[in-house]
C-alpha cells in the first residue's frame, strides 16, 4: 500500500511544483464545475483570473483589497509558526477600528490638527494588541484553548461595536441611524494615488512584510518563534519561554489586526458603521496559509485572493455565476495547496502492509 | 505559448462582452444578504425578476448578492458602473456612502438607493412606508389577542423598526387602549433559530399574537407549531403558517423598479425622493386569513383609509412614553422627517429604546 | 408552568449543539481535531432539506444530512490522515467549500417548505404536568441526542474499540506500535464526527425551523467545540454544558421579554463571555488536576515518524 515517508530534506523541486500542482488542480475543478452549471470554463476562468489584471482600475482595487488581507496575514503567520493558534482576528481587526474611531469621534468637528490620524493608528494597533492579550493571558495562566476563547471574542467584539455604532456614537446628524459621522479630513487615511481608492495602507502591508521577513531570517527571535514551534522540547533545553512566545506572538498579530481594522475605517470606509467588515480577519487565515506561513508568500496569496474575489464579482456580473461559487473555488484552492504541500514534507512509498507495521 | 494562450482568452472575454451587449439598457442591483435570505434580500430579487418579466425584451439585468456594507460596496457598485450598467439599485442602507461617492464620480448613470437619505442629481432614494401595515397589524393583533399582549421580535433599535413598533401600538390601541406589547431585540436581521427561540419565548411569556422585524419565517413556525397567531414580514409566509398567518407586510419593490427603468430608457429620469406605502403598492398586505370576518371587514376598511389619504397611523397628538406630546410638524400628523428618524416610544409601550440616553 | 416550557426551549435549542458536539467529542479522542464543524453542519442543513423535500420524509433527509456531513469529513480525512496537512488549516478551507456548496445546493430550496419532522405524543403520558412536555413531547432528533450521548459513553469506557479509540488518540505512538490501525481508527472517528455535525445541521431544517436558508446554522457548528473542551471531553459533562449553553441564550430572551431594559448587544454577548469564563474555570482547575485532554490531540500522524 501507499504509504507517507518524511523526507530527509526538502525537496526543492517539491516546494516549486506543489503550488503549480495545486493551482492546476484548482483550475480543472473549476473549469469542471463551470462547464456542470452550463458555462464556457475558458470564459470563466479568463473573467476571474485576467479581466482584473487587465486593467489599473482592477489592479488598483486588488492591492485596496489585499492591504488588509496581507497586514493581518503577516501578523498570524508568527503565531501559526510559533504553533500559536490564534483564529479570533477578526476580533482584533474590529476592536482596532472602534479604538481608533474613538478618537476620529470625539475630535469630530473640532480644530484638531494634523496629531489625529498617527493616533488614530497608535490607538488602534494598541487596542488590538490588548485585545489579543485576553485570549493570550487565559492560555498562559489558565491553559484555556486559545483557538475557542480568541474566536468567542470575535463574536462579543462585533456586538460592541455594534452597540457604539448605533448608540453613543452615531451621527448626531444622521436621522438616528446606525452609521458614525463621516471622518473629518485630518483623521482619514491619505490616499497613494489620487482618483483611485489606493491609500498609504498598502506602504505599511509592505513594511510589515519586509519587517517581519527581516525578523524570521535575519534575528534570533525568528529563530526562537521558528523553534518553539517546530520543536517544543528543544526550545525549553535551549532556554525559550513557551508562555512568553504566546504573549508576544499574540500581541503582534492583534496590533497588526487593530492597525488594519482602523487603516481600513479611516480609509475605504471612512466612517464606523456596523457589519463594515467583510471577514478580513478569517480570510486573512486562509491568505496565511496559502502563502505557506510565508512573508512573501503572503505577499503573493494575498494579492492571488484579491483577485479572485474581485474577479468573482465581474464573474457575477458578465456571466452571472452565483458568489457561492467564488466560495467554493478558494475552499478548493486552499484545500489543494495543502494537499500539495505535504509533498514538500512527505514524499509516498510504496511497501506492503507488514513492512509499514514494522517500520 | 503563454502569450498565445492569454491572447485566445482575451478574445473570449471579448466576444462574451460583445454577445452580451446587443444595445440592450444595463440594469444592476446590490444586494447586501443572499438571495436564499427569503426576507429582505430576497423581495429585491423578486422585484428584478418582475423586472425582467416586464421589460426583458429591452433591459439586461446583473445582481451582486452578499455585498458587505464596508469597503466591498464602493468597489461593488463601481465595477457594475463599470461594466455599463445605467441605472444601478441599491439596496440597503448600509450601502449609502458608497453609492454617493460611486454618483459623484459617473454622473451619466442614474443610481437608486434604498432606505436612505443622501440625495444627488443622479441619485435618488427610495422606500416603503411599512408602518401603514404595522398600523393595521396593530389593530388586528389588538382584536385577536386573547391576553392583551403582544409579543414583537424586534432586530435592531434603529427609526425603521421603533417606528413600526409605535405604529403597531398606535393600531392596537384604538381596539384596546390597555394593549401590552413585550419585545425581543434578536441583534440580527437574520437568525432563525434565535428568531424561533424569541418567539417561543414570548409565546412563554403570555403573548399569543407575534409580530416580527426580522426577516425569516422561523418566527411563523414557531407560533403555528403552538397554534398561535403570527404576522409575517417581507414576503408572504402563508405556507409556513396556513392556520396561523393573520396577514403579512409585502414589500412590493417591483412596480418601482419598473417606473424607474422605463423613466431611464425613455430619459425621463429625474433625481427624487420616493417613499411609497399601501398607496402606491411599494407595501402590499397578504391577504386577510384566519381571523373572523368583522375583524377582517375593520382591517381592509383601516386599509382603505390610510390608502385614500384619510387615515395617518402618525396623527397628531402622539405622546410619547415620557408624557409630553411630541411636536406636530406635518400639519395633522407628524411630517417624514419626524418618521424617518423616529427613536422614542410612545405612550404604552413599557419597554426602553436599547441605547438611548 | 413558565418553567417547563423554558425547559423545553432549552432542551430544543440545546440538541443541534449537543449532536455537533457529541460527533466532535469521539473524533477529538481519537486525537483529531476537525474544526470544520460549521461547514459539516450547514451542508447537512442543506443537504437534509434537500433529501426531506424530495422524499417527504424526515428520516431519509436526517440521512441525507448525515451523508452529507460525512462526506465533506472524508475530504478532511483525506488531508489529514491521508497526507498529514495541518487540521487547522485544513477546516478553514472545508469550512469555505461547505458553506459555499451548501449555497449552491440550498438555492433551488429557498422559500420551500416540507412537513415538521413529528413530535412524540403518547397518550396519558405526553399530558402529565411538566415531565409530559419535557420528557415525553419532543421530537425524534431529541432523543437521538440523549440516546447518542449514552451510546457514546458506553462505546468509549465499556468496549474493547472504544479503548483502542482513547489509546490512539492519547498516544498513537504506542498505539501503533501495540498494532493498532491508528489511521484506519481515526479515519472512522472522524467520518462519525461528519456523521453527527451533518445530523446537527439536519435537525435545524427539518426540526427546529423547518426550512433552508443561506447560512441558517449562524455559528453553531464553531460553539459545539467549544462545548468539547468545555465537557472536558466527557460524554456526560457534554450534556450538561450543551444545555447550560441553551439555557443562557434562551434565558437572556426571557429577560429581555420581561422587559429588564438591559442592552441586547450585552444579552447577545452573554452566552460568548459565559464560554469563555467557563473554558477558563474549567482549564484552570484541570491544569491542577493534570490534564484530560488526548495527549495526541491535532497531532499529525505519520507512521514511520
Amino acid at each position: 500500500m501507499l504509504v507517507l515517508e518524511r523526507r530527509t530534506e526538502r525537496s526543492m523541486v517539491a516546494m516549486v511544483v506543489s503550488p503549480l500542482i495545486a493551482i492546476t488542480l484548482t483550475l480543472v475543478t473549476m473549469a469542471i464545475l463551470f462547464a456542470l452549471l452550463g458555462k464556457n470554463p475558458f470564459s470563466a476562468l479568463a473573467v476571474y483570473f485576467l479581466d482584473p489584471l487587465l486593467d489599473s482600475y482592477g489592479l488598483q482595487e486588488i492591492v485596496v483589497k489585499a492591504t488588509p488581507l496581507v497586514l493581518i496575514a503577516v501578523g498570524l503567520s508568527l503565531c501559526y509558526l510559533a504553533n500559536v493558534w490564534n483564529i479570533g482576528a477578526e476580533g482584533q481587526f474590529l476592536i482596532g477600528a472602534v479604538c481608533g474611531s474613538w478618537l476620529a469621534v470625539t475630535t469630530h468637528g473640532t480644530e484638531a490638527g494634523a496629531w489625529v490620524l498617527p493616533a488614530m493608528l497608535v490607538l488602534g494597533a494598541l487596542g488590538g494588541a490588548l485585545y489579543a492579550m485576553i485570549p493570550a493571558l487565559c492560555r498562559v495562566r489558565f491553559g484555556a484553548s486559545e483557538i475557542l476563547t480568541s474566536l468567542m471574542l470575535v463574536y462579543v467584539a462585533d456586538l460592541l461595536l455594534d452597540y457604539l455604532a448605533r448608540g453613543p456614537w452615531r451621527d448626531p446628524k444622521g436621522y438616528n441611524f446606525p452609521t458614525t459621522a463621516e471622518f473629518d479630513a485630518v483623521a482619514t487615511v491619505p490616499l497613494l494615488i489620487e482618483g483611485s481608492r489606493v491609500h498609504i495602507g498598502a506602504l505599511f502591508a509592505l513594511a510589515a512584510v519586509a519587517i517581519v521577513w527581516l525578523v524570521l531570517s535575519r534575528t534570533i527571535k525568528g529563530f526562537e518563534i521558528r523553534l518553539v514551534g517546530a520543536a517544543p522540547r528543544a526550545a525549553r533545553f535551549a532556554g525559550f519561554d513557551s508562555s512568553k512566545m504566546v504573549i508576544f506572538t499574540f500581541a503582534v498579530s492583534g496590533a497588526l489586526a487593530g492597525l488594519a481594522g482602523i487603516i481600513e475605517v479611516a480609509g475605504p470606509v471612512g466612517h464606523l458603521q456596523p457589519n463594515f467588515s467583510p471577514g478580513y480577519g478569517f480570510t486573512a487565515i486562509i491568505v496565511a496559509f496559502l502563502g505557506r506561513l510565508n512573508p512573501i508568500g503572503i505577499l503573493i496569496s494575498g494579492l492571488f485572493l484579491a483577485l479572485t474575489f474581485i474577479g468573482g464579482e465581474q464573474a457575477q456580473i458578465s456571466m452571472k455565476l452565483p458568489l457561492d461559487l467564488t466560495r467554493v473555488f478558494q475552499g478548493l484552492l486552499l484545500f489543494y495547496v495543502l494537499a500539495c504541500d505535504s509533498l514538500v514534507l512527505y514524499r509516498f512509498k510504496w511497501s506492503s502492509r507488514s513492512a509499514s507495521r514494522a517500520a | 505559448m503563454r502569450k498565445v494562450l492569454i491572447a485566445a482568452a482575451a478574445m473570449l472575454v471579448a466576444s462574451v462582452g460583445a454577445a452580451s451587449a446587443q444595445g440592450k439598457t444595463k440594469v444592476g442591483f446590490v444586494y447586501v444578504g443572499p438571495i436564499g435570505d427569503f426576507g429582505w434580500s430576497y423581495q429585491h430579487e423578486v422585484g428584478r425578476r418582475e423586472l425582467v418579466k416586464a421589460l426583458g425584451d429591452k433591459i439586461e439585468t446583473t445582481y451582486l448578492e452578499n455585498v458587505n456594507e464596508g469597503p466591498d460596496s464602493e468597489r461593488a457598485i463601481e465595477q457594475l458602473a463599470r461594466a455599463g450598467h445605467k441605472l444601478i439599485f441599491t439596496t440597503s442602507f448600509g450601502f449609502m456612502d458608497a453609492t454617493a461617492k460611486v454618483a459623484k464620480k459617473y454622473p451619466d448613470i442614474k443610481f437608486e438607493h434604498a432606505t436612505g437619505y443622501k440625495r444627488d442629481k443622479n441619485l435618488a432614494t427610495y422606500s416603503g412606508r411599512f408602518y401603514e401595515g404595522r398600523y393595521i397589524q396593530g389593530q388586528i393583533a389588538a382584536k385577536m389577542s386573547k391576553t392583551g399582549t403582544l409579543g414583537y421580535i424586534a432586530s435592531f433599535p434603529i427609526p425603521e423598526v421603533i417606528s413600526g413598533i409605535n405604529a403597531t401600538m398606535l393600531g392596537a390601541q384604538t381596539v384596546n387602549p390597555n394593549i401590552k406589547v413585550k419585545i425581543i431585540w434578536v441583534s440580527s436581521w437574520f437568525d432563525p433559530g434565535k428568531e424561533a427561540a424569541a418567539a417561543k419565548a414570548l409565546l412563554d411569556q403570555g403573548a399569543d399574537v407575534i409580530m416580527q422585524h426580522t426577516d425569516s419565517p422561523a418566527a411563523m413556525q414557531a407560533a403555528a407549531a403552538r397554534g398561535k397567531f403570527a404576522f409575517g414580514q417581507d414576503s408572504d409566509m402563508i405556507k409556513f403558517g396556513e392556520k396561523s398567518q393573520l396577514t403579512s407586510i409585502t414589500n412590493n419593490w417591483a412596480p418601482y423598479y419598473i417606473a424607474r427603468t422605463k423613466a431611464v430608457l425613455e430619459g425621463t429620469w429625474k433625481t427624487g425622493d420616493v417613499w411609497g406605502g399601501l398607496n402606491s403598492k411599494y407595501v402590499v398586505m397578504a391577504p386577510y386569513t384566519n381571523m373572523p370576518d368583522d375583524v377582517k371587514k375593520a382591517a381592509m376598511d383601516t386599509e382603505a383609509a390610510i390608502i385614500s389619504g384619510k387615515l395617518h397611523p402618525f396623527k397628531c397628538p402622539i405622546v410619547a412614553q415620557d408624557g409630553k406630546t411630541v411636536e406636530c410638524k406635518g400639519g395633522a400628523n407628524l411630517d417624514d422627517g419626524q418618521i424617518l428618524s423616529m427613536n422614542y416610544f410612545i405612550k404604552g409601550v413599557d419597554d426602553k429604546v436599547p441605547g438611548a440616553k | 408552568m413558565l418553567l417547563e416550557l423554558i425547559v423545553v426551549s432549552v432542551i430544543a435549542a440545546s440538541t443541534p449543539l449537543l449532536l455537533a458536539a457529541a460527533g466532535e467529542l469521539v473524533t477529538e479522542r481519537a486525537g483529531v481535531l476537525n474544526l470544520g464543524v460549521e461547514g459539516m453542519m450547514i451542508m447537512g442543513a442543506a443537504c437534509g432539506f434537500a433529501g426531506a423535500y424530495f422524499t417527504d420524509s424526515t428520516l431519509l433527509g436526517a440521512l441525507c444530512g448525515i451523508a452529507a456531513g460525512a462526506a465533506l469529513a472524508a475530504m478532511f480525512a483525506a488531508l489529514t490522515l491521508g497526507l498529514a496537512v495541518n487540521q487547522v488549516a485544513t477546516r478553514l478551507a472545508l469550512t469555505i467549500i461547505g458553506i459555499g456548496i451548501s449555497g449552491l445546493i440550498g438555492a433551488g430550496f429557498v422559500g420551500e417548505r416540507i412537513t415538521p419532522a413529528p413530535h412524540l405524543a403518547l397518550p396519558g403520558l405526553s399530558a402529565l404536568p411538566f415531565v409530559g412536555s419535557v420528557l415525553f413531547g419532543q421530537d425524534a432528533f431529541v432523543y437521538c441526542s440523549v440516546l447518542l450521548i449514552l451510546a457514546i459513553r458506553w462505546f468509549l469506557y465499556r468496549t474493547r474499540p472504544g479503548l483502542v479509540l482513547r489509546a490512539v488518540g492519547d498516544n498513537h505512538a504506542s498505539a501503533h506500535a501495540l498494532g493498532y490501525p491508528v489511521l484506519r481508527i481515526r479515519l472512522l472517528a472522524v467520518l462519525f464526527g461528519g456523521g453527527c455535525a451533518g445530523l446537527a445541521g439536519a435537525y435545524l431544517s427539518l426540526a427546529y425551523t423547518p426550512f433552508f436558508t443561506a447560512g441558517m446554522t449562524a455559528g453553531r457548528g464553531w460553539i459545539a467545540l467549544a462545548l468539547v473542551v468545555f465537557a472536558s471531553w466527557r460524554p456526560l459533562r457534554l450534556v450538561a454544558g450543551a444545555y447550560l449553553f441553551g439555557a443562557v441564550t434562551i434565558l437572556q430572551l426571557h429577560a429581555q421579554g420581561a422587559g429588564m431594559g438591559i442592552t441586547p448587544q450585552l444579552m447577545a454577548a452573554l452566552p460568548y463571555l459565559a464560554t469563555i469564563l467557563v473554558l477558563v474555570a474549567i482549564s484552570g482547575t484541570r491544569r491542577m488536576a493534570g490534564s484530560t485532554a488526548p495527549a495526541s490531540l491535532g497531532v499529525p500522524f505519520v507512521p514511520d515518524r
